[in-house]
């Protein structure tokens, strides 16, 4: 191998600019593959980030329009005719879901004096629930428990916009960041005149409004509401039933939700077609992205097949010679293997860098994260490969060339 | 010559079909790629009322009592009642149109339909000539009903379709929520974008603004009417501290009103950043707002900047696009090289027989260039197919999307820049052929 190098170094020089132009070639490729790469990999984590609530399950009716000084009698009456249909397990109604880009949000101190515009406070979304939203949305419960009838029915909206109770259910997300290594039940949070003990942790459930690579997507916390004071904030009804039931599910809740509110709108979405409607342009960002990379790379192999072709038309007679003085049909081949290996080695290494400065100008002025280390070498050795696939086909020809070629003038 | 030069380039493309195909695709696939994107920044990032947008201005204060001493914060994006009908009350500009919208439900009582949940514009009568927003029926309400909180409303082209099959429905009633509105007139098409009027926030969206692009509201009702008929649908921007759900919403410590004002001349616009201060100046020494001199006074354009309206997933897309192209480009320098080196001999004997160097690089950069030509053709088809996948994502922009005519020549303007660019250093290569050399091999 050694002894073959000093050659193609020569016969390089003497080719500087088609070898100039492949490696630039394969640094720009290795360059935005490996940023290509790591962005569909950080939209394929949002996409895929976990959601404690039984999302196969779940599906709910939006009814807009409603009175609010009737909700006291108008919701329990909603609640028992949708509990009525048949294949649903349970029934609630809620002020908004996770990933419905509806978010009302709030900050919280721990401190007994901390007041909303303390800069030090966390801010959270507040989710409301009537009795029953634990079961109708499948939390899950780690610590505690859930509130009990009491809660619910005390609990009310008054003048101030937060609600007149005094528990919480909040994700262990939370939990940890807030208290971190002890117990969170029992603990408070205060926005005076207001403050909410904590009475449960539940398994990490999304907010109403994500953004992507945030450390913040599982702030969320659970009040209970009742019916009576819930001042038109309880409109998002949600049935529970079995996955293949969903569709007639709610195809039902829409009509008697419609038939028992003739002045008001009832519009309803099955819980999975609310997540992928909320990833709708991550994922398709992230499939324009795959596109780009597939292409990308097939560009780019077809650039080596044809530059090496054309080397390898030049060198007929070279080659000729080599093999009439001995070189075998292997001895060609690694000689043109080599040589791509080489101008791929030299894209790879300027292309490492420039992935690593594009991340670096990514990372100021986008929404983006650093890369980590791996994407570098993983991104060197797919070059490297299609390298060596793309020099194939005329390393091959190159060594069918027979030795007789050597003796015919050119 | 240039024909007999474009007559030597089809021969040439025709002998190594291979080999055109590659760098016929290659640059075709940049040309798409870059061009679909490009497009669509195009068409997100112009000018949405092109007719005026100059003398359109966006006035702002900070009404916040809170104290800012080192003055981090520029003013919120929108104001309270008391400021911005203080500053629309006075008349100061050639036009002005308060803006706020709502959601609410609706019904036509004539009309057997179910309800539908309707977004409602409230803004006064000069929105419509500012702005330049086409009637199909009837026009906008006069001033005096501004004052008069009359029932009257202008609905889009989207809901008289909906709701009365497209006829002409002035003089017919809705019902919004809980009152009756006579509407006075009906909207021609209108799709501004992005959707300027209501833009707010963008700084504080990390880079998700498609929401600025979505349809106008479905009916466009007097201020002063709709706050009797929905002040409680009305969503505030913030607040600066915890409203009082008794309190109107006219008092309430919350920003919710967006003011729009049209100024003609440069001197205008001088005279009303002076009153815009002279006012918050004012409001101070009463004690109502601690910063008086937090005041914007942007164009349109400049709000739109501010508020980065172009959705940071485009922007990267563009770049992306264009590293692409770069890479096709590098590709097809490569192949041409190849072709046009394979070639020496008869380049010799051209030569050889009298024709310049220059004679020589003109007709590779021919054949470069007409290769550009076919890649355009098939980037401008890559182009179409590009945006009619992008159209059936679901995003908002989704339905504006299509290929203007200047579009389409950049299409082939930038696809043959592109290819005698990459031509470029093939065909000084290929005319520094050393001749001597050549002959002798042949």
């Amino acid at each position: 191998m050694i002894m073959e190098i000093r050659p193609i170094f020569a016969s390089l020089r003497k080719h500087r600019i088609p070898a100039i132009l492949i490696v630039l070639e394969i640094a720009l490729a290795c360059a935005v593959l490996c940023n290509a790469v790591f962005m569909i990999s950080q939209r394929v984590a949002d996409i895929h980030l976990p959601n404690a609530i039984d999302e196969q399950g779940i599906v709910a009716v939006r009814l807009d329009g409603t009175d609010d000084k009737l909700a006291g009698s108008d919701i329990p009456r909603n609640l028992a005719a949708l509990r009525g249909i048949a294949g649903v397990q349970s029934v609630a109604v809620t002020s908004t879901l996770p990933l419905s880009h509806n978010n009302w949000g709030w900050s919280f101190g721990l401190k007994p004096d901390s007041v909303v515009t303390d800069q030090t406070n966390t801010n959270v979304s507040l989710l409301f629930i009537s009795e029953g939203g634990d079961k109708a949305l499948g939390l899950q419960l780690l610590q505690g428990r859930f509130f009990n009838s009491d809660e619910y029915a005390n609990s009310a909206f008054g003048s101030a916009p937060l609600p007149e109770t005094h528990v919480v259910v909040v994700t262990r997300n939370l939990a940890e960041k807030l208290w971190p290594g002890q117990p969170a039940v029992g603990k408070t949070l205060y926005s005076m005149p207001h403050y909410y003990t904590v009475v449960g942790v539940i398994a990490d459930v999304l907010r109403p409004y994500v953004s992507s690579q945030s450390s913040r997507n599982y702030y969320t916390t659970y009040y209970p509401l009742s019916a009576g004071g819930s001042k038109g904030y309880l409109s998002r009804y949600i049935l529970r039933g079995a996955p293949q039931d969903r569709d007639r599910i709610l195809h039902e809740a829409e009509q008697k939700l419609g038939q028992l509110n003739p002045a008001a709108v009832a519009k309803g979405q099955t819980y999975s077609d609310i997540r992928t409607q909320f990833f709708a342009d991550m994922s398709s960002m992230a499939w324009m992205l795959v596109l780009v990379c597939v292409v990308m790379l097939a560009v780019t192999a077809f650039g080596i097949v044809g530059l090496t072709s054309f080397w390898v038309s030049q060198r007929r007679r070279q080659i000729g010679v080599r093999r009439a003085v001995g070189a075998t049909r292997g001895h060609i081949m690694q000689y043109f293997q080599t040589e791509n290996f080489l101008l791929s080695t030299a894209g790879v290494v300027i292309g490492m860098g420039l992935a690593y400065g594009i991340n670096l100008y990514l990372m100021q002025h986008y929404e983006m994260s650093r890369m980590p280390w791996y994407y570098l070498p993983g991104g060197a050795i797919g070059l490297w490969l299609i390298g060596q696939v793309a020099v194939l086909g005329p390393a091959l020809r190159a060594a069918a060339v027979p030795p007789v070629v050597a003796t015919r003038a050119a | 010559m240039f024909g007999y030069y474009l007559d030597l380039a089809i021969r040439s493309l025709k002998r190594n079909k291979v080999l055109t195909a590659l760098m016929v695709i290659a640059i075709a696939v940049g040309i798409g790629a870059s061009m679909t994107t490009l497009t669509v920044m195009h068409l997100l990032s112009g000018d949405p009322v092109p007719t005026r947008s100059g003398t359109l201005f966006y006035p702002q204060v900070d009404p916040s009592p809170l104290p800012d001493p080192e003055h981090i914060h520029k003013p919120w994006d929108v104001m309270d009642y008391r400021s911005a009908t203080d500053l629309w009350n006075a008349h100061r500009a050639d036009r002005q149109a308060l803006v706020a919208s709502s959601a609410l439900r609706l019904t036509a009582p004539e009309v057997n339909q179910p309800p539908l949940m309707a977004q409602m514009l409230s803004t006064t009568s000069d929105f419509f000539p500012m702005f330049d927003v086409p009637f199909q029926f009837g026009g906008s309400w006069q001033p005096q009903d501004d004052q008069r909180r009359a029932r009257v409303a202008v609905i889009s082209s989207d809901l008289n379709i909906k709701l009365f099959a497209g006829a002409n429905s002035v003089g017919r009633t809705l019902r919004l929520k809980d009152s009756d509105v006579r509407i006075v007139g009906v909207l021609a098409p209108w799709r501004p974008s992005p959707q300027f009027y209501d833009v707010r926030g963008g700084r504080f969206s990390n880079g998700n603004t498609s929401g600025f692009y979505s349809k106008p509201e479905d009916v466009f009702v007097p201020f002063s009417s709709s706050l009797e008929i929905n002040a409680g649908g009305i969503q505030w921007f913030t607040c600066w501290s915890s409203p009082d759900p008794n309190v109107k919403i006219e008092d309430s410590p919350c920003l919710w009103v967006a003011l729009w004002v049209q100024l003609d001349s440069a001197a205008k616009v001088d005279d009303y950043r002076h009153f815009i201060a002279d006012y918050a100046a004012q409001q101070k020494s009463l004690g109502r707002i601690t910063r008086a001199d937090n005041t914007m006074l942007c164009s349109l354009m400049q709000w739109l900047d501010f508020n980065q309206v172009v959705p940071s997933d485009v922007r990267l897309q563009t770049w992306l696009a264009f590293a692409f192209l770069l890479i096709c480009l590098f590709n097809t320098v490569g192949l041409l090289l190849a072709k046009f080196l394979r070639r020496t001999g008869e380049i010799g004997v051209r030569r050889a027989l009298g024709a310049t160097r220059g004679a020589v690089l003109e007709q590779c950069l021919v054949e470069a260039g007409l290769i550009g030509l076919l890649g355009g053709v098939g980037g401008w088809l890559l182009t179409l197919l590009g945006l009619a996948l992008i159209r059936r994502q679901p995003v908002e922009y989704a339905d504006l999307l299509h290929l203007d005519t200047a579009m389409f020549l950049l299409t082939f303007a930038l696809a043959i820049a592109a290819s005698l660019l990459a031509g470029m250093v093939p065909a000084w290569r290929a005319s520094r052929v050393a001749l001597g050399l050549q002959l002798k091999t042949l």
